[in-house]
């Protein structure tokens, strides 16, 4: 890796470490359950980064994603098997350790399917969707991949909202901790905050990593060559259709992995999640980072979703990233954080010798 | 299931279709005029409603409906000439997130007005009991007031394009714009223009339908993604293939009904948008204008 890869990672490690920390001194504990939710919210982004910035194709429905990957692991947790146990596949999946049993509030028995178990089922669905819809839909482009998109996105919208299995407008809550690993939980519990933290940001921190050494593959250079002229990548023997879904499957993947961390850090989740409004808001972080920047992504989306979250903007909350999107689009496409103003920074600071900007 | 409540189920699924094609008509008004597709049009159907109601509060309706239509005109005019007009060939992807953001913020400002709460019109004629009956069917007056203005509408945007100077002027830097200012025809004007059409018809699809269907800050995105599966269906650019595709449309949803739960209705509305897209990617007329969009994006 090299050093200017290296060094804004480092700077990202220390930060992480430095807000807890800072928090801590200023008795401020709370300003962690947002950051920690603001961290789950910046997978999604981090991943349309990769679809929109990078390879140039636009998806208004990645909320859906975030939504499939919430609900499944959320119902699969929350769902009573006690009647069903009968059934040779309650039992299958009992004996093969998938299944947890309890009491409920009410001390009445429970048999639910383990978190990690419907983690894995919650991505495995979300590659299958994603599959399926970024297949066809990936061939088309500009305004029909936006509609498209919006459109799946609605669907999810409104069968998550339509379906009382699934608890229609009030969503799934009494979702269990996640026990990630023994004596780590993923769960809303205040004496949980910090390690909850740290699971949260250490895996943005992996996910960046992984992404930026994508970004500076093969795969990387080829999804550029797709954004800026798609004939001409093919000309040069990119399958451009195969790297587009990949992407695509890859951005839902994160999107669906954020929607199952905050469901069991949140305790449930609501169809709220899945609106336009969500998905738009990605785009809006997407766009306001710079596009084609992971680090002006990650930036903006958790400044931007942690004051969301502390109520900053009122009820002005979907007007702010509405007119910051229309704003930042008007008079400056390349975002605020433009690429190559990062790329300038990090030049000063490793001190190497000015290169001839292309 | 009698074969009354079928025809029943018919007529909502018309009267809604007749809406939808309207949607598809503006998309494709401006679309012709600029190749973009304005994810706002929506927001002017919902504009037009929501004027209506608080202007109804003080004048009588029929300018009430009117004043509803001219202010969503100037809107529309406003919204090219702030946000449209000045930008240097833009590419796609910005124009898209640029008219989001239209489309958003229009929907706030909508909010912040008028709250969250549904609103709707009386009824131009008799009230919400009143009913012509042919049969075994009840038809609500209302239901015919949308089918005849969309019929005006149909007619006036067929006659304005083919046989008014201005309309083949539009016509004209749609197909080539470079040449259409050569010959002296305002390229920029025919720009404004083109959303300021959209914005009226909208206006006034909203303004009629608001009796039957509500209307709500919100009701524009709906609205913009059933408008855009019948401009796939029956074309951009084609306003009586635009309106056969809203009709088949508004039935294809209503009679949902019949097998799935209602919750469901725009799932089905918008699987359909998918299946045309996977299936039949240059619509299902194969209208040369929509196979245009695609190449064109």
């Amino acid at each position: 890796m090299s050093r200017s890869r290296a060094l804004p990672l480092a700077v990202f490690t220390a930060l992480i470490v430095l807000v807890q920390l800072a928090t801590g001194l200023a008795d401020k504990g709370q300003y962690l359950t947002q950051l920690t939710m603001a961290a789950y919210y910046a997978l999604p982004i981090l991943g349309l980064t990769l679809l929109m910035g990078y390879a140039g194709q636009i998806s208004i429905g990645h909320a859906g994603f975030f939504a499939i990957g919430g609900y499944v692991s959320g119902f699969l947790t929350t769902f009573n098997l006690t009647e069903l146990s009968s059934r040779w596949w309650v039992r299958a999946a009992a004996r093969l350790h998938l299944l947890a049993a309890g009491q409920d509030a009410f001390a009445s028995q429970t048999l639910v399917v383990r978190a990690w178990p419907a983690c894995i089922a919650a991505l495995l669905i979300t590659i299958v969707v994603a599959y399926l819809i970024g297949k066809p839909v990936l061939r088309l482009k500009g305004h029909f991949l936006a509609m498209a998109t919006l459109g799946f996105g609605t669907i999810v919208y409104r069968l998550v909202l339509g379906t009382s299995a699934l608890g229609a407008a009030d969503g799934i809550s009494d979702v269990p901790a996640f026990h990630l690993l023994p004596g780590l939980d993923v769960s809303g519990k205040s004496a949980l905050r910090i390690s909850n933290y740290y699971v949260a940001w250490g895996l943005v921190l992996v996910t960046v990593i992984l992404l930026g050494n994508l970004i500076h593959s093969r795969i990387g250079r080829a999804m550029r060559a797709i954004h800026g002229a798609e004939e001409a990548a093919t000309a040069s023997g990119i399958d451009t259709q195969d790297t587009k879904l990949k992407m695509f499957v890859l951005s839902a993947v994160l999107a669906a992995l954020g929607g199952v961390f905050l469901t069991h850090y949140n305790g449930g989740i609501g169809p709220s999640e899945a609106s336009i409004m969500k998905s738009v808001r990605m785009v809006a972080i997407v766009a306001i980072g710079g596009m084609a920047n992971l680090w002006g992504a990650l930036i903006m989306g958790v400044a931007l979703n942690f004051l969301s979250m502390r109520g900053s903007f009122g009820s002005y909350d979907d007007a702010v990233f509405g007119v910051i999107l229309l704003l930042i689009m008007l008079l400056s496409p390349q975002g605020l954080l433009r690429a190559d103003l990062a790329r300038r920074l990090v030049r000063m600071v490793s001190r190497r010798p000015k290169e001839p900007v292309t | 299931m009698t074969f009354a409540l079928l025809l029943q189920y018919l007529v909502a699924g018309v009267t809604y279709g007749a809406i939808y094609a309207i949607v598809a008509i503006g998309f494709g008004i401006v679309y012709n005029a600029t190749g973009i597709i304005n994810f706002a049009q929506g927001e002017f159907v919902m504009l037009g409603g929501m004027l209506a109601v608080s202007l109804q509060a003080f004048l009588p309706l029929p300018v009430a409906v009117l004043f509803a239509v001219l202010i969503t005109m100037g809107v529309g005019a406003l919204v090219e000439i702030l946000f449209i007009r000045w930008l240097d060939r833009p590419t796609v992807l910005r124009m898209i997130v640029i008219t989001i953001g239209l489309s958003i913020g229009m929907r706030e400002l909508a909010l912040l007005v008028w709250g969250e709460g549904v609103r709707s019109l009386p009824y131009f004629t008799g009230d919400a009991v009143s009913a012509l009956s042919v049969g075994d069917v009840h038809v609500s007056p209302q239901v015919l007031w949308v089918l005849g203005t969309v019929g005006v509408i149909v007619a006036f945007l067929v006659l304005f394009f083919g046989k008014t100077r201005l309309g083949r002027q539009m016509r004209a830097c749609a197909a080539n714009r470079d040449a259409a200012r050569l010959c002296g025809i305002d390229a920029k004007g025919m720009v404004t223009l083109s959303f300021v059409l959209a914005a009226g018809i909208g206006a006034l699809a909203g303004c009629v339908v608001s009796p039957i269907t509500y209307v709500q800050y919100d009701s524009g995105t709906n609205l913009a993604i059933k408008g855009f599966t019948v401009a796939v269906l029956g074309g951009l650019g084609n306003s009586a293939a635009a309106l056969g595709g809203g009709i088949i449309l508004g039935v294809i949803e209503s009679l949902s009904i019949i097998v799935l739960p209602a919750a469901y209705k725009d799932v089905v509305a918008i699987a359909l948008l998918l299946a045309i897209l996977v299936f039949r990617p240059a619509g299902v007329f194969g209208n040369a204008a929509t196979a245009r969009l695609k190449e064109h994006a």
